[in-house]
Formats: structure tokens, sequence, C-alpha cells
């Protein structure tokens, strides 16, 4: 009895608890771990101190661009400033509350969806009434708002407005596409594999390139499509084929059973597909969906190229200003913030609905 | 049950699966014609009334439009068609050289992410999160910006060590002067290279058969520094360098790569390396435990468990989407327009502003993106093959 009280109370060596146990486990393991751990913890004692003195001590946050020069510390000033027509662009000043309240709106609808157990019909019609309002606010004309031209949609709401209808629309078509791909029918599965690898082999830019300079000459004379609307179809038409081909892998996942299960149920493929196949494949394929969601997020920004103004070019059209050159770090780290969260959240709510 | 329940009525032909197949796939492609023909008919009426020449004549003609860089000789005065040269072997140059240090940034993160040491694997975390979730255009006006905002002019030139100097108009570096013998010592190089890859595989066959090793690590190692050297001493060793010297408002001599190019290529590289990471370190922890314990067990060495067991068998998972990752840059190269670095879409874009003719512009982008996308798959498939386990 005695020796196992005595046991009972004997402790581990305190530099094997705690902090320094924590320390001695994780980054002081050996001689070569030790090294790394002080040379890593030097550079970090340089830069980081260096940094936070630089973003916020010396910053300034509320002034003219002229004190902003005068400044040792970062300029928000370039960001606090100009927050508006970075955010809403070219859009008339009084009449920005309706994009404001079009984006709090979509947020809002995409915050209540976001659970599973929520989506039914009502839900369904819920969005058609969403997406009206959200129009009519942006676009005016109805309920005496002042119409407001697409071309002066811009900033956040554009950026928005791209990647949502992007990602909304592109994936049923690929999913059709990766089920032609799949399809027995030689000639729709040929079509399908010549459109998914041809998109899948040029950068977004030359379908952009594309819709701003070539397709107009492809519409009869005096027809014209809106610049945003060419846009929108060019990354809907390339983000489909990414779409596809991770469907595509889901669908070859599929055990033949299944199948072969639902055809001796007598189902037809419009039935086996909606019942039996899409449900499974599309539920494994979540993690790499969103990959490609996120990207297609991202890959709005190339607009920049074709002269659309999203929140990219609005940045880059306050630092061509006079008053503003020469805060460039400041102001894209701003947006890279504002893309960084709308991406974190989008790869955290894939993690969640995985398990 | 009576016999017309068993056997019954022959179903109507349209009802028949296969002839619906038929069907279908008729309309589809009579659908798709149609629209080709529509588009093309308007592209042609459209073309003849604002007097655009189609064909690809245009190559022919003088281009009058400066490049800002070019490996080959190029002026206004030579045709579209050498501009347009200009630019795909400029949009080789980046992709090349941004495959190149991206897999081995990539590659090294994914290590690091690895690592029992919390610091590092947390840093390679966080350097995955950060760069994988803001659009690779903003991080090249950033890297831009920075060139031409953060960095000094000429006369205060950032210089790190010596004979390298960091300025708004680029990188400017030190390089050995031009001397023959340099040319010789680069041609005993790739000699050693090929003589190297030859003894590793003698050595292997010798093992094959006789069971009996050579230290082709420490030979080939041996080759590759002192026969390069040997050849340099015997012509007479030339210790002249040609270092960036400042004259006037920008340095002469020496090598410079332009702000638009580094930007581009950073950019390129950080952007895409982490994304590489996640692919090396997802290839690694694939690998079961056993098999090091097996590797282990059987008296190999931790460098030997490394490179006989784990990375081959890494490498195949590895393979695949690492392809398409660097295909990722190469497109993503494309961006070079943005901050204007002369790549093929550039060029090709000017060409479409100067001659009018988007449509052959347009088709000449994407044949050639599509040619280096299927070229890189053609190789990479070639090499995975190479790599497949051999099953008996």
């Amino acid at each position: 009895m005695n020796t196992m009280e005595s046991s009972r109370e004997i402790r581990p060596p305190s530099n094997n608890v705690g902090v320094v146990g924590w320390l001695k486990h994780n980054l002081f393991n050996g001689v070569f771990n030790s090294i790394i751990t002080l040379v890593v913890l030097a550079v970090l004692i340089r830069v980081v101190p260096q940094f936070i003195q630089w973003a916020f001590i010396d910053a300034v946050w509320f002034t003219s661009g002229k004190e902003c020069h005068e400044a040792s510390g970062a300029c928000w000033s370039v960001v606090t400033k100009n927050i508006r027509f970075n955010i809403f662009g070219y859009y008339p000043y009084d009449q920005q509350w309706r994009p404001l309240l079009a984006m709090l709106l979509l947020v809002g609808m995409l915050a209540y969806s976001r659970d599973w157990k929520r989506w039914n019909k009502k839900l369904g019609y819920g969005w058609l009434l969403a997406l009206f309002v959200m129009g009519v606010l942006m676009k005016g004309g109805l309920f005496g708002l002042e119409p407001v031209e697409t071309t002066k949609w811009s900033g956040l709401p554009l950026t928005l407005l791209l990647s949502f209808f992007g990602i909304a629309a592109s994936y049923p078509l690929g999913v059709l596409l990766a089920l032609g791909r799949q399809s027995d029918m030689i000639i729709i599965r040929s079509l399908s594999v010549v459109y998914i690898e041809m998109i899948r082999g040029v950068p977004l830019i030359t379908l952009l390139f594309m819709s701003s300079v070539m397709f107009p000459l492809f519409l009869p004379e005096g027809v014209t499509i809106d610049k945003v609307l060419r846009a929108q179809a060019a990354i809907i038409l390339f983000t489909a084929a990414y779409i596809a081909e991770v469907v595509r892998g889901g669908l070859q996942a599929m055990d033949k059973g299944q199948y072969e299960a639902a055809e001796s149920m007598g189902l037809n493929y419009y039935q086996t597909m909606r019942l039996i196949i899409l449900p499974q494949a599309l539920k494994i394929v979540i993690p790499p969906t969103v990959g490609i969601l996120i990207s297609a997020f991202k890959d709005t920004s190339l607009v920049v190229i074709i002269a659309l103004y999203d929140i990219l070019n609005t940045t880059k059209s306050i630092l061509n200003t006079p008053e503003w050159t020469g805060f460039s770090t400041e102001a894209y780290i701003f947006i890279a913030i504002v893309y960084y969260l709308c991406c974190f959240s989008m790869s955290q709510y894939s993690r969640r609905i995985e398990k | 049950m009576n016999a017309e329940q068993l056997h019954p009525a022959k179903s109507h032909f349209y009802n028949d699966e296969r002839f619906r197949a038929v069907i279908y796939q008729l309309v589809t492609a009579l659908l798709v014609a149609a629209l080709g023909y529509y588009l093309i008919s308007n592209v042609q009426e459209n073309m003849a009334k604002q007097s655009i020449a189609s064909g690809f004549g245009f190559v022919d003609k003088e281009a009058a439009f400066e490049i800002g860089e070019s490996l080959i000789d190029y002026s206004a005065a030579d045709t579209y068609g050498r501009a347009l040269l200009v630019g795909v072997i400029n949009t080789l140059k980046v992709s090349a050289i941004g495959m190149v240090l991206t897999t081995i940034l990539g590659a090294f993160i994914g290590v690091c992410m690895l690592s029992s040491n919390w610091l590092v694997s947390r840093l390679g975390f966080m350097y995955v999160e950060l760069f994988q979730n803001i659009p690779v255009l903003l991080q090249l006006f950033f890297f831009y910006a920075l060139f031409y905002e953060a960095f000094p002019g000429p006369r205060q030139a950032l210089n790190p060590i010596p004979g390298l100097f960091i300025t708004n108009r680029g990188i400017d570096f030190g390089v050995p002067a031009a001397d023959p013998v340099w040319g010789m010592v680069i041609w005993v190089l790739v000699g050693a290279v090929l003589l190297s890859y030859g003894l590793k595989r003698w050595a292997t066959w010798r093992q094959r058969t006789t069971g009996r090793q050579f230290p082709v690590f420490w030979v080939s190692t041996a080759m590759l520094l002192f026969l390069p050297l040997v050849v340099w001493l015997a012509g007479g060793a030339p210790t002249e360098m040609d270092v960036p010297v400042l004259s006037g408002f920008n340095f002469k001599g020496g090598l410079n790569i332009s702000p638009e190019f580094s930007a581009l290529l950073i950019g390129l590289v950080l952007y895409t390396a982490s994304f590489i990471a996640q692919i090396v370190r997802a290839g690694i922890q694939s690998i079961n435990r056993g098999q090091t314990e097996a590797a282990m067990s059987i008296g190999l060495k931790p460098g030997l468990v490394l490179q006989l067991v784990i990375f081959p068998q890494a490498l195949r998972v590895i393979v695949p989407p690492l392809t398409s990752q660097l295909l990722n840059l190469t497109k993503n190269s494309s961006l070079a327009v943005a901050i204007g670095y002369p790549d093929f879409v550039q060029v090709a874009g000017t060409t479409i502003n100067q001659t009018g003719q988007a449509v052959e512009g347009v088709a000449l982008m994407m044949m050639v993106y599509l040619s280096f996308s299927l070229t890189t798959s053609a190789f990479m498939n070639w090499y995975n093959r190479r790599i497949k386990i051999v099953e008996r």
C-alpha cells in the first residue's frame, strides 16, 4: 500500500509539463529544431514590432492626403476618406443606400440559408423575391426609384453581383456538362469534352477579351449587350467548365450498383440522376467545389483588365488621384482584408458542412 | 395471367431509347451548327461593314509599336508576327522561371507545415491561408506598387549585398564579364550532368547484378564541381565582373530585371506556392506510417527511408495536382497585361487594338495557351506513367 501511495505522489518532472514542457516538446526538441526556433524568433522580433509601429502606432487614420505624406507610419486615411467611393464606385452618391440595402439583403439571405434544414420551397420563393427586390434596388425605374445604368454599377456591389451570379449560374451548367461528358450519346459527349477541355486550357482573361472585344462582332447590327452582362457570361462559362470536371470526379466515384439498383426499380435516366446519383455525387465533391467557387470569387477581380470598376478597380482609381498617390500599400491591404474575409468564411462554411 | 400480359404489345418506335438518343443528338448538333452559322455570318457582315480585314495576313505587316523587353532583337519596324513571337517568348520566360521557383518554394513550405516545430508549422499554415485567399491580381498590383512606390530611385538604391541593387527601376546585379571561357564552363557543366545521369544508371545496373554499391552521390558532386572548375582554371581563371555602375540617372552594366517582370514573377510564385504547399503536405501525409516503420525495421537509414520509400510514393499523389497548379501559373501569367509586362496577351491585345482583327487575335491567344496546356499535360502524363507503380 505504502509504495502505491508514494508512486501516486510522484509527479512528472516539472520540465515535462506546463509551459516549459510544451516549449520543450514543440520548440526545442533537439539541437536542429532549437536553432530553427531561435532563428525564426530573431526574424520575427525584427519584423513584427516594426510592422506594428508602422501600421498602428505611427499611423494616421482620418487626415487629408497632404498630412499623410508627412506622417511616418501608415496612411489609413486613404481608406477612411474614400470609403464610399471605394465600396460604391460611380453609383450616384445620394442613391448609395440602395446598393447598400441590396448587399445587406444578399448577406442576410445567405446567412439565413446557411443551414441545410431551412432549405425548402418557401425559401426558394423567398430567394426569388429577394433577387427581384435586389434587382429593383440596383437598377431602379420602378416604385419611384431613379433608374441607374449598369455602367454606373461598381465597387463591392459589382464584385458581389459578378461572383454571386457567376457561382449560382455556373453550378447547374457545370453539372449538365459533367452529365454530358458521362453520357453514352457520342455527339453530346464529344461536344462536352471539347468545351470543357478548351475552356480549361485557356486563361480567363482570353474569355474576358472575347466578351469585350470579339463578342460585339458576333451580334447583328443594332443589337448591343450590356458590358457587365457580357463579363458575367464569360465568368459563368469559364467557371462551369471547372465545376464540370469536379462533378465528373463525383460521378465516377459512384458505385455501379447504385445505377443498377435505380434501374431495377424502374427509374428512368432523369429520375435516376435526380433522386439517386446526383445527391450522393454532389455531396462527395463539396470540398473541391468550394475551392472552385472561391477561385471564381477571386477571379472576378480580373474584370479590371476589361475596365469594369469592381472593388479592385475603384481602389486603383483612388490611387490615381494626385492627393492619394503613393499609398498603394495601405489601400491594397484594406481590400486584401475584404477578399480574405469573404474567401475565409466560404472555406470555413465548407469545412462545417463536410462534418 | 393471360398471354397478352406476358407479351405486351410492341411499344411505339418513339419510345425506344436508342431512337430517342439519335434524335436528341441530331437536335443538339443542329442547334450548335445553326448557332455557329448565325454567329459567323454576323461576324462576316460586321467586319465587311466596318471594313476590317480578315485572315492572318496582318502578321507580315509592320507592327509600329515598341516592346519594353525582349530576348530576341525587336524594333517597331518589325512585323506583327515577330512582335507576337516576342510575346510568346516573354510568356515562356516568366512561366518557366516561375514554375521552377514555385515548385521549390511550395515544397519547402509544405514540409514546413509538417514540421514538429510548432512555430515553423504555424508560420507555414499562416502563409498558405493568407496567400490562397487573396486574388492573384491584387498581389501583382501590390508587388508592382512596392517597386515604384516603396523602393528608392537609382541614386539611393538599396544595396543588401555587394553587386545587387534594388531600385524603382527593377533589380540590377553583377554578372561575370563576357569571356569565351564561361561558355566552355557551361558546356562542361552540361556534360557533367549527363555523365552523372549515366553513372547513376550504371550504378543501379551494377547493384542489381552484382550487389555491390557505388558512391554515386559523392562522385557526381565531385564531377559537377571539379570538371567546370578545372576548365575555368585552364582557361586562365577570368575573374572580371560586369557590375552595375550608377551613371546619370540609371545603372549601366550588369543585368537588369525590370520591375514588371519582378513583380509578376514574385506574385505568381508566392501565390502558386501556397497551393503547391497544400498538395505536398497532403501527398506526404497520405503515406501510411507503417511504410516508414517497415523501412526502418529492414535497417534503412532515415535519409534512405525518405529517398527510397516515402518520396517515390508521395510523388505519385503529388504529381497530378501539381501539374494543374503549374498550368495555372502559366495561365495566370497572362495577368501580366495588367501591370504592363509585355507577355503574349499584351502584345496580342495591342495587335487587336491596331488592326481591329479581334476574332483572329483572340483565336491566337486561345491557340497559344491551349498548346502550352496540352504540351505540359502531355509531358506530365509521360512523367506520371514513368513513376507509376509497376505491378506484377
